[in-house]
């Protein structure tokens, strides 16, 4: 399906990426060429097949409920957390301020 | 100290054990090739005090009589996707430089464990979306390979993990870390004429390696020889209970039980992957690759993946689709780039920054992930292209049933220039053409280097295997390691 | 059936409501991450490296959020989907750090169930009614965003962030505020006997997000509005009343409902529109590929359902049946997990020391602990200590009443006593002489003193004025301070009048 430039600038909205009318105009056709590419999919029978969940056969296992078990995936670790932030005041994070 | 430099992991480790050389000196030899290779601009940043006290640790506890890990003394390039603790890890974005993780992948982890250093962090394609390593923030990374007669133009080294495949090639590190997501490990070790293999999905954990599609995403080993990936994917490989797609087995002794003898085992050569248009040296090096196999002992059967055709497309939905969710993180909050316009609210902010911190490439997939999975498409293309993975895996798993392992051509043609696709983002996709479907269906596979095409560049064979048969697919691709007697190796120019 | 009406200017109309309930589920741990989910710490203390969405980090489900949304939808009567899977909703917000909340659209842990809200004449609703359950899906709560800290800056805290909560999505099968307030009740009620969730309001542990449409009575539904979040069982009535009656309004004066999230505002009791959830209403939901399907087996739904109480309803009807206890009775006594606990215990040990059956005594202990005991709390406010009311010292206090040796109103002050000092009751009936004469021999001597003293009231008794019997009774009591065991006295006296 051909996407024209007002599609591209709402898709571009929807995942947060400001684009300037130079890029849509650029950005259109080339996504139009992709998407009329993959849709060759639509002619292939998948009536009987379910879409794939697990690519190996596996399932999911669940770990106890521990605090802080592994430090690598626990908690208690606020500067290494903040270390990166490019506003951290207070021991928070920084974003503009937020009207509700 | 040079000749250091031209050997691999195995050699490296034994020589180490045996103490022919110290680890502190391949260390320094390989340290002064890092330096010595910026032309290449493989690597974003260098860490040539990690490589020197990894190898001083393996020094001074081989003199302690401790036993050495199967790594011990082998420095090693990191493509910049895995989080390394200390040091900038980019994906080779903008939006992440200058990102310091504190916490260490665990596939790294796992390699400084077996006894690796790390000479720095390899530059690839930003956020490992590409196939030339042209989509870097930090620039191109130049294939060490050159025309034999086609004058000094750059070639591609291939992507995603083009800097490791340069620098492995250029013998600046005997091995190298790649992923592959939908060949990003194959395809560039194709077009350097080395080794890599991306192990059945789950074998790597994932856990702190940046994602780009999570239902794809394995690392896996790139050296110079199968000898020397199977070594290295035995250090990487395991089960972390913090992925949740880790599989939780042993992990085999891949090194150990590597045989060239193929007598009882059949090969598959699958008949879609004859397509029209492809080089004829290509289809030539895979005709080598079927006498290579037979004569190792193999029987080589004709199988059919009917499916092939639609992997690709399926692919360019799934991962852009994942893509576009896993990249959300990148908002400017908590770590990376932030762009603050002057009156901008959160909104404004995220978009500012996406904007300026995402490359055409990264934003172009996001854009196809956003749309596909948006309201009203979601089945069509979604929901189709994972009925039609369905359908590329159970082709697969018919295709067990005549063979043991698949082989075939791991590109549609040899490195080409840089610059030479960048204008048509889709002949660039078809580059992955062969190596997708197995990304597809999780399978382990691998490249192995066949022969110099008549520009002298390199062609790959690929092997493909059941899951969890790396051995298979090792030991098939030794078969034709050792037939094939590649030693082809790039001129030094830089 | 309700008869709530909103009256219109055009006539009368009915609403139309269904409950989405965030519940927290109790557990030490996030649902992805090892961070504790404790309330009340300082900001961005409870965040692991996954919940801050580091590059790199993946998800790891927590057994314990899974099994407690399990026992859940069992407590609902619900079916459980042997087999569910994790979606990503994707939106963009800074309490949201992934960039997608890890949620459950397409294949919930829980499907179909229901529960009974009971009959409040009162209230409106005139018989038990039954509310369909949807489903339950467990998701991730987002952080925190504070706004009046900075003149230009929102703080983000994610503490809260990853912490496991039960989607629990009604049928629109509520008619009246007073129902959708009743519907909350029960299942908080049912939250806390499953020990799923703390039911904490003021903490944030249960959320409802409210969806209200009107329509004339039997029609078809109306355009339904969201109001977000409302933390209290009176604002989610408030917000239903003030929702129905805008709608109401709106549509009389030829307007349409536009389908929208909204905000309750506590302090007006007024819903308004949130503008800033506007543009994100495509989800793009799809299967999270750091999750594998999630596939319960036999062995874990086993542990699951024996690990079950037994529940509110089934409760009430075994204090009726069983008990015998009265409706009302029943009812109050289950309403809490802590007021049922506390009966429970004190009525085993009260029919141990009698060494009766606990139906013997359940009339006894219910009245003792829904009326005298709290009668004596109240009277005493913070003279009393509660901790002191332990079920031995209650139990004990019981015994001796059963027992005959103190009288009901001797019980209520050694009570009073035990809840000041913490001593031991029978120690406090002996030496505060709190203790009925039951001493035949004492007994004996005072009625022969009043008989002696009244002796024309005893002929007339003997001549048939049986009326006097009481009065014999009470000279005795009043010759006894009260003290005597009344019915110890009856059985002296009758034989002694013959
Ligand atoms: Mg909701
Ligand atoms: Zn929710």
């Amino acid at each position: 399906m051909s996407v024209d430039q007002t599609t591209v600038a709402k898709i571009a909205s929807l995942a947060r990426i400001k684009m300037s009318e130079d890029e849509l105009a650029r950005m259109a056709p080339e996504l139009s060429q992709i998407l009329d590419w993959v849709e060759q999919l639509g002619e292939v029978d998948t009536s009987q097949v379910e879409p794939m969940t697990a690519v190996i056969p596996n399932t999911l296992r669940l770990r106890d409920d521990a605090i802080d078990a592994d430090p690598l995936t626990g908690g208690d670790k606020r500067d290494a957390v903040l270390a990166n932030a490019p506003a951290a005041e207070h021991g928070f994070f920084g974003v503009p301020k937020v009207i509700e | 100290m040079t000749e250091l430099t031209e050997l691999g992991v195995k050699a490296i480790r034994d020589g180490v054990a045996a103490g022919d050389f110290t680890a502190l000196e391949v260390a320094e030899a390989h340290n002064a090739a890092v330096a010595a290779a910026g032309e290449l601009n493989a690597f974003i940043v260098t860490t040539p005090d990690h490589a020197l006290a990894a190898a001083e640790k393996v020094d001074s506890d081989r003199a302690a009589g401790k036993a050495l890990g199967a790594m011990a003394g082998v420095p090693i390039g990191m493509k910049d996707l895995f989080a390394t603790q200390g040091v900038q890890t980019t994906a080779a974005s903008h939006i992440l430089e200058r990102f310091t993780p504190e916490y260490e992948s665990t596939v790294s982890q796992n390699l400084w464990n077996a006894g690796a250093g790390m000479l720095g962090k390899l530059n690839l394609d930003q956020f490992a979306m590409g196939s030339s390593n042209e989509t870097s923030y930090f620039g191109n990374v130049v294939s060490p390979w050159r025309h034999k007669d086609g004058g000094n133009a750059d070639l591609a080294p291939g992507g995603s993990s083009g800097g490791s495949s340069a620098v492995v090639a250029a013998r600046i590190a005997p091995a190298a870390t790649g992923t592959d997501t939908g060949g990003s490990i194959r395809q560039p070790a194709a077009f350097t004429g080395i080794c890599g293999i991306k192990p059945t999905y789950g074998r790597c954990s994932r856990w702190g390696v940046v994602a780009f599609a999570s239902s794809l995403d394995q690392a896996g080993p790139m050296a110079r020889s199968v000898e020397d990936c199977a070594i290295m994917l035995e250090a990487m490989a395991g089960f972390d209970p913090k992925d949740s797609t880790s599989l939780d087995l042993p992990v085999p002794e891949w090194e150990a039980n590597l045989s060239a003898d193929l007598r009882g085992k059949k090969v598959g050569i699958p008949r879609e992957y004859r397509m029209e248009g492809t080089d004829p040296e290509i289809l030539e090096s895979w005709e080598r690759g079927k006498e290579w196999l037979r004569d190792a002992g193999a029987e080589v059967v004709d199988i059919s993946l009917p499916h092939t055709k639609y992997a690709l497309p399926a692919y360019y939905i799934i991962a852009p689709a994942e893509a576009s969710s896993n990249l959300a993180r990148y908002d400017g909050v908590r770590y990376g780039l932030r762009e603050l316009p002057d009156g901008a609210g959160l909104q404004d902010m995220y978009a500012a920054t996406r904007a300026e911190g995402f490359g055409d490439e990264v934003k172009r997939r996001i854009l196809i992930g956003t749309y596909v999975l948006s309201a009203g498409f979601y089945d069509a293309y979604y929901n189709q292209a994972q009925r039609v993975r369905t359908l590329i895996a159970r082709d697969f798993e018919k295709a067990w049933a005549q063979c043991d392992v698949i082989l075939a051509p791991t590109t549609p043609t040899a490195a080409f220039a840089l610059g030479d696709k960048t204008d048509d983002p889709l002949a660039m996709y078809l580059n992955d053409v062969f190596a997708v479907p197995a990304s597809l269906a999780g399978l382990p596979a691998m490249s192995v280097p066949a022969m110099l095409n008549g520009d002298g560049l390199p062609l790959g064979l690929q092997l493909i295997g059941k899951a969890f048969d790396e051995q298979g697919v090792l030991n098939a691709g030794l078969a034709i390691q050792q037939r094939a007697g590649f030693d082809a190796k790039p001129e030094k120019w830089w | 059936m309700s008869t709530y009406r909103i009256q219109g200017a055009t006539g009368e109309w009915e609403v139309v409501i269904g409950l989405e309930v965030h519940a927290q589920v109790t557990s030490n741990a996030k649902l992805f991450s090892g961070a504790s989910t404790a309330f009340g710490a300082e900001p961005n203390t409870q965040v692991s490296l996954i919940d801050a969405a580091m590059p790199g980090m993946l998800p790891v489900p927590n057994r314990e959020c899974i099994r407690q949304a399990v026992r859940t939808g069992m407590a609902i009567e619900a079916e459980i989907n042997r087999w569910s899977r994790f979606d990503r909703k994707n939106y963009f917000y800074a309490d949201l750090p992934q960039g997608y909340q890890i949620s459950q659209l397409y294949h919930p842990l829980v499907g179909e169930g229901s529960l009974t809200i009971e009959a409040d004449e009162k209230a409106g609703i005139p018989q038990d009614k039954v509310v369909g359950i949807e489903r339950i899906h467990v998701e991730q709560d987002a952080g925190k965003l504070m706004h009046d800290q900075h003149p230009t800056m929102s703080y983000v805290d994610l503490n809260r962030c990853g912490v496991a909560l039960m989607e629990i999505v009604s049928r629109p099968d509520m008619r009246s505020p007073a129902e959708a307030g009743a519907y909350l009740r029960k299942l908080r009620t049912i939250l806390r006997y499953v020990g799923s969730c703390d039911g904490n309001m003021e903490e944030g542990s249960m959320r409802a997000d409210v969806n209200v449409s009107v329509r004339r009575p039997g029609e078809e539904f109306g355009t339904r509005t969201e109001t977000k979040n409302v933390n209290s069982v009176r604002f989610v009535m408030q917000a239903i009343e003030h929702e129905a009656n805008r709608q109401v309004d709106l549509i009389e004066n030829g307007g349409t409902v536009v389908q929208e999230t909204r905000l309750f505002d506590p302090n007006s009791g007024t819903t308004r529109s949130m503008r800033s959830k506007e543009d994100a209403h495509d989800y793009r939901y799809f299967p999270d590929p750091d999750l594998l399907p999630l596939e319960l087996d036999d062995a874990f739904l086993e542990e699951c359902r024996a690990s079950l109480p037994e529940l509110p309803d089934a409760k009430r009807r075994r204090y009726v049946e069983e008990l015998g206890l009265s409706d009302y009775n029943a009812a109050v006594l289950t309403a809490e997990v802590e007021t049922f606990a506390r009966f429970e215990t004190l009525l085993a040990e009260t029919a141990k020391r009698l060494g009766k059956s606990e139906k013997d005594v359940a009339t006894q202990v219910a009245n003792w602990s829904l009326s005298v005991a709290p009668g004596v709390m109240n009277a005493l406010g913070d003279e009393a200590n509660p901790a002191h009311a332990t079920a031995g010292a209650q139990a004990a206090i019981l015994q001796m009443q059963a027992a005959g040796e103190i009288s009901g109103g001797q019980a209520k002050e050694i009570f009073e006593i035990v809840l000041k000092t913490g001593r031991a009751p029978a120690e406090i009936a002996e030496t505060e002489g709190l203790k009925q004469q039951s001493d035949t021999g004492a007994i004996q001597a005072e009625i022969d003193k009043v008989l002696a003293a009244n002796a024309d009231k005893v002929e007339e008794y003997r001549g048939g004025k049986d009326k006097l019997f009481g009065f014999f009774v009470g000279q005795t009591m009043k010759a006894m301070q009260g003290k005597a065991n009344p019915a110890v006295v009856n059985e002296l006296l009758k034989a002694k009048l013959g």
